[in-house]
């Protein structure tokens, strides 16, 4: 395990921090670095580079925690962060326990990004642009970028714990315009995970494809309908409905601030017992994956949802310590400039038992959202939008046209309740989830899946 | 302060700039940056935590004849400076030529006073703290049906910047910005509901904790029992913050880089008719209220003054250095940066919305019968800014006999943003700033037709 500090210093750094007393004390260490490229109107643009580093402490008390971020590693900066986390306590000295360094095994990388020469990602860009603009005449605007990114991190904190963890993503994306006429609209698709370049090694070029395809798809859609009827929502990135639906509302701190719709709803039965869900911070590789979260406690499979009925929600330290529970491993931070927060990993609807097919057959007439552009979700009062990136109309049990400009709306609890099928074609996306101002990898994933009743927002009247 | 004030950013840029050329770039700019902030969440009538952190960065910018690349860290020591910039030679070589990326040469640069507030420094940790709890105090006292605040947080930050290149930019300034808000919980028939509750300012004594709490209180309540809308066109009212978000997005789409490449619904259409003459829009990265004011843009480069919608006609584009030397025209100072980390690239600064005379409850009269639009969600997957066509999340009031009624959620509305702008046919006279969709100046507007979803 590569240390950014000592474990000495870091012993030292903890015992300022508790200096005038409360009852936890971390310190965060990271270095951080990155790659990104993007390649627009066939050119390599935007090639930057960037390397940071610095610390994050955070001093716990009663029910406020104190909190201090540094550039730099240097031990008498830390020792600086630790006296300002602690300048505003008063009590008298708290002793940390001594340190035990515990061995994590980070995620398998297998060919490092930073080894790879930067005029070798800049041909992979060059490829996805070749791929994409071949699909044919009307794709008129073609984008695509690349990024990798390294954090190390160790961590201590007061309870004896001094560990760490060396992560490293990449991530590749396609944006394609095609105009007809005056009729313009656009596709996107995206190829990420926690692994180096070996993720690249297949066929990046596909994503590049599937970009164009959809953007060439829609010149033919027409204006999305307006009005409550089934819905079928696509596999993959369709799971980050479960995200904004379920996974935020599960989340310790919306809970504790009676901020969630599932607030005493543990133990009942919130969907149809055909649901299981997770929260799964080991997945292999998995671009929400890590050995441990940023609090330094391993990552688990947590499962939230059995057979329709609620059993779990996302815990970190501070807000397990409130319950009495162990932490689920869901404390997560944007960087050492940031306090960890309950926050997802890859949260998925496991795989049921029916076809994509049989489930699209037995709809009369309905809406196929085969995937999204995102969501949001307001955990207190449960509502929620999604906006629909590639969607169909579903007439007589068959897909006909695409539509352009639909938003699929509701609310939680009804919307979940409402699942009345789920697809055994189960697979994952990569997706970045915000929450405080914090930006973090999250995998979304299922299977297809239909809500037997949703509202469509579009133009269609 | 009538001198731009000299911060010791500025030695490191300039050694950032010799670096980059000792490394072989033949031009080179620094942008140094200091952000010192603190902030102070509170919840149940307790600090719930308490941040405070500065941090200090460089990006460097290097050119290799017409190609560009960049760096960004925060070792700021002479071994670290030489290193960035050489990592910055290195990533222009990986670039392809484009004969418009070029530094900006210099330029006069007007020193813009009141950008900073002394009561950022003066006031302790203990006093905004207050300040945050008494924001949640309103909120609870405002009715009686407010259940809780999920959070009530205040944040200031001081920033400083440095900018030198080897054109001979080298200007610095610094200013401060602070605000609070807070999310009240409701609670009534139908469940919980929440409102949001913000006020802006250079400092928290700019900062009017009770009108905060009494504004999110005010919201979650009046959203109490509130129903589904029927599907339907109608009228519609956008409030100020609906308002600054449409605002944001025109003016994303009004950046010269979207519009020279094709990804915008604004391009090519330069002096057409795209809205009503009751819709005027401009830029103003000088406006004393803003908060994104400063003498210069990302790039060096004088911020000013630039008429985007007037007249119902579309007078012009933002432009960047860059996207200007492909027009052959003039940056309009609209490079913006987030922070040491970011390339400079075209962004609105303070957007503003011109006021039109009726008071809001003249608009609601106005309106007759529709939806009074007080919140939006799902901006960032429900509108497609290559196209304009949009369809998100939205809640507020019925209008009904030209008055507030009923309260509505879980509804959409939908559209395209240039037959929304044309559609627009009274702005309000009540102008406020607003920190969605950039920083925006805007008073209500009235549309007079959008597509409502609902049951």
């Amino acid at each position: 395990m590569s240390e950014l500090l000592d474990q000495e210093v870091a012993a030292r750094v903890l015992s300022r921090a508790l200096a005038n007393g409360g009852r936890f004390a971390e310190v965060f260490a990271e270095r951080r670095g990155g790659l990104t490229m993007a390649i627009d109107e066939s050119r390599i643009e935007s090639v930057q580079a960037g390397a940071e580093e610095g610390a994050g402490v955070r001093v716990v008390d009663g029910a406020t925690t104190y909190f201090a971020h540094v550039d730099g590693l240097e031990p008498a900066e830390l020792e600086r962060a630790a006296d300002e986390a602690a300048s505003a306590l008063r009590s008298g000295r708290t002793e940390p326990r001594p340190l035990t360094a515990r061995t994590v095994v980070p995620v398998p990388i297998a060919v490092a990004p930073e080894g790879v020469p930067a005029a070798r990602k800049a041909e992979l860009l060059r490829e996805l642009d070749q791929r994409g603009r071949d699909m044919g005449a009307e794709v008129a605007q073609f984008t695509a970028s690349y990024a990798e990114a390294r954090r190390v991190v160790t961590i201590a904190n007061s309870d004896g714990l001094f560990t760490g963890d060396d992560r490293t993503r990449t991530r590749i994306g396609a944006q394609a315009v095609a105009r007809r006429g005056d009729k313009v609209e656009t596709g996107a698709e995206t190829l990420g995970a926690h692994r180096g370049f070996e993720l690249l090694e297949d066929d990046p070029g596909l994503i590049a494809e599937q970009a164009a395809r959809k953007a060439l798809t829609l010149l033919d859609a027409r204006p999305a309908p307006s009005g409550t009827m089934p819905v079928v929502v696509g596999g993959g990135f369709g799971g980050v409905l479960f995200h904004e639906m379920t996974g935020h509302g599960l989340e310790i701190d919306h809970i504790h601030k009676g901020a969630s719709v599932y607030i005493g709803k543990l133990g009942e039965q919130v969907a149809q017992p055909l649901l299981n869900a997770y929260d799964d911070g080991r997945l292999p590789n998995e671009w929400g994956s890590d050995a441990i979260d940023d609090e330094g406690q391993p990552t688990q499979q947590t499962k939230v949802i059995e057979d329709g009925r609620l059993i779990s929600y996302l815990y970190d330290h501070l807000g397990a310590e409130r319950d009495g529970v162990a932490s689920t491993g869901n404390g997560r931070r944007e960087s050492f400039r940031h306090l960890p927060l309950p926050r997802m990993t890859n949260t998925y609807i496991a795989p049921g038992e029916t076809t994509p097919e049989a489930m699209i057959a037995a709809v009369k007439n309905g809406f196929y959202a085969v995937s999204f552009g995102g969501g949001q979700v307001d955990p207190a009062t449960g509502d929620f939008v999604f906006g629909v990136s590639e969607g169909y109309l579903i007439e007589d049990g068959r897909v006909t046209s695409p539509c352009t400009g639909a938003t699929l709306i509701g609310n939680c609890l009804d919307a979940l309740a409402a699942i009345d099928a789920v697809g055994d074609d189960f697979f994952m996306k990569t997706g970045i989830c915000g929450k405080g101002g914090q930006k973090v990898p999250v995998g979304t994933g299922q299977g297809h899946v239909r809500v037997g009743k949703m509202t469509v927002g579009g133009t269609q009247l | 302060m009538s001198e731009l004030p000299s911060v010791e950013l500025s030695p490191a840029a300039a050694r950032a700039v010799e670096a980059a050329l000792a490394a072989g770039a033949s031009a080179a700019e620094a942008y140094a940056g200091r952000d010192t902030g603190r902030e102070v969440r509170v919840h149940g009538g307790e600090v719930e935590s308490l941040t405070a952190a500065t941090q200090t960065g460089i990006g460097i910018r290097a050119w290799d004849g017409h190609r560009v690349g960049y760096a960004y860290g925060t070792d700021l020591s002479e071994a670290g400076v030489v290193a960035l910039a050489a990592r910055a030679a290195e990533m222009a070589a990986v670039a392809d030529e484009d004969e418009f990326a070029a530094p900006p040469a210099p330029a006069e640069i007007e020193a813009l006073p009141g950008l900073d507030s002394p009561s950022v420094a003066e006031w302790s940790a203990g006093r905004v703290a207050e300040l945050a709890l008494a924001v949640e105090r309103a909120a609870l006292a405002a009715d009686s049906r407010v259940a809780g605040v999920e959070t009530a947080v205040y944040a200031d930050s001081t920033e400083q910047v440095a900018i030198a290149s080897s054109t001979g930019i080298a200007a610095s300034y610094e200013s401060s910005n602070c605000f609070a808000y807070l999310q009240a919980l409701a609670e009534g028939e139908g469940g919980r509901e929440t409102g949001l509750g913000f006020g802006l300012g250079r400092g928290p004594e700019d900062l009017d904790p009770e009108a905060i709490g009494a504004e999110g209180a005010e919201r979650a309540v009046a959203m109490i029992g509130a129903g589904k809308p029927a599907s339907r066109s109608c009228p519609v009212v956008l409030d100020p913050t609906v308002a600054a978000s449409f605002a944001g997005l025109i003016g994303g789409a009004l950046s010269a880089r979207a519009v020279q490449r094709g990804r915008s619904p604004f391009a090519g259409r330069l002096g057409e008719e795209i809205a009503s003459t009751s819709f005027a829009l401009h830029d103003d990265g000088r406006d004393p209220a803003g908060a994104a004011s400063a003498p210069f843009d990302g790039e060096g480069v004088p911020r000013r003054r630039t008429a985007l919608v007037e007249g119902g006609a579309l007078r012009g584009y933002l432009y960047d250095t860059y996207t200007a030397n492909r027009e052959r025209t003039a940056s309009t100072g609209s490079a913006a940066r987030s922070g040491y980390r970011s390339l400079p690239s075209v962004s609105t600064s303070n957007l503003i919305v011109a006021a039109g005379e009726l008071s809001t409850e003249d608009l609601l009269a106005e309106a007759g019968d529709g939806v009074f639009v007080t919140d939006v969600a799902g901006l960032h997957s429900g509108v497609n800014p290559v196209t304009g066509v949009f369809s998100v999340g939205a809640s507020g009031r019925a209008i009904r006999d030209g008055a507030l009624a009923e309260p509505l959620r879980e509804f959409t509305i939908a559209g395209e943003l240039v037959a929304m702008l044309r559609a627009v046919v009274a702005a309000g006279s009540e102008t406020r700033w607003v920190p969605f969709g950039g920083s925006v100046s805007t008073p209500p507007l009235l549309v007079s037709e959008l597509a409502i979803s609902g049951t």
